[in-house]
């Protein structure tokens, strides 16, 4: 009876979405800076190195420019809009306390982006950069 | 004839009436809001990793072939990159396999799969011969309009398209 109860119980919890764990931004960004320093030993995030990365950019097959501001707007507080006309959260934890606190969701997104906007992989110490100068924004 | 048999005719015939206007108002009812309307769907991921970028397209407005090749071509998805974990790829794969318009005995569906040749994989909606015939009357400079944006955004004029609804009677395309 009683183990019953308990597999009952148990069964409940694991039927319930598992609600995602939400990990200090801090967390995720000392998780890069450790990833940049096995790289470089003396890696430093730069508040001045993340916005400049952030505005980087691009001109494309197309004959028009792209940068992260171009969905994300140029100011990071503020919502910006996909291509396909879908409102994107703002990208600022000031403005979005959610925003970077899923480390496989910011690992998706840094994936897809880095390659549509840059052609190529970010590093963790260009993570790292931009998280910090995100961080700065009040 | 008494008053009292005119009133029960007159009754009966009330009754008929009404019993008719129910029958065919359920059989209208039938025919439009049961075929005309796409089937309700619904998966987490394909709500959360879809709809993230972009409204959510319904599985039956393309047939099966179609979201097979959009769903192994992620990497470049229309210009962007919608890479997403194995997992992830293969649950919406098969949820958008199991609705897709070839595969659903809805009628609007139907219509939709039979109008790609067989041969034929179109990537976009707006390929469909079924698209291309519903929207022809709609002029370019339509399309371009700011609230609308484009033949992407089916939710510009068909407010509840991700409800699979684009019945005639609820579109309202803004100015």
């Amino acid at each position: 009876m009683h183990k019953s109860m308990t597999a009952l119980a148990l069964a409940a919890c694991l039927s319930q979405a598992a609600p995602a764990v939400a990990v200090p931004t801090q967390e995720i960004l000392r998780g890069y800076e450790s990833e940049a320093r096995k790289e470089s030993a003396s890696f430093m995030p730069s508040v001045t190195r993340g916005e400049s990365l952030f505005r980087t950019e691009r001109s494309t097959a197309r004959g028009d420019k792209l940068a992260c501001a171009t969905c994300h707007t140029n100011d990071p507080r503020q919502s910006g809009i996909t291509r396909a006309h879908k409102t994107i959260e703002p990208l600022a934890p000031v403005a979005n306390p959610l925003r970077f606190t899923d480390p496989a969701k910011v690992e998706k997104w840094f994936g897809r982006n880095c390659a549509d906007v840059f052609t190529r992989s970010c590093t963790a110490a260009e993570k790292a950069d931009l998280i910090t100068w995100l961080l700065t924004i009040k | 004839m008494t008053i009292s048999t005119i009133k029960a005719r007159r009754w009966l015939q009330t009754l008929t009436l009404a019993l008719a206007a129910g029958i065919s108002g359920a059989l209208f009812a039938g025919d439009h809001d049961g075929d005309r309307i796409l089937p309700p769907v619904d998966n987490a991921k394909w709500r959360a990793e879809c709809g993230s970028c972009h409204l959510l397209y319904h599985p039956a407005l393309l047939p099966e072939r179609s979201w097979s090749k959009i769903m192994s071509g992620l990497e470049r998805h229309f210009g962007e990159n919608a890479k997403l974990d194995a997992a992830t790829q293969q649950e919406i794969a098969e949820f958008l396999a199991t609705h897709a318009a070839d595969r659903s005995a809805n009628r609007r569906a139907q219509k939709i799969a039979l109008s790609t040749q067989a041969g034929q994989v179109p990537l976009r909606i707006t390929e469909t011969a079924y698209f291309i015939r519903k929207h022809g009357e709609i002029r370019d400079d339509v399309w371009q309009r700011k609230a609308i944006g484009g033949k992407a955004n089916c939710t510009a004029c068909h407010a509840d398209a991700e409800k699979g609804n684009f019945d005639e009677r609820a579109i309202r395309v803004p100015r």
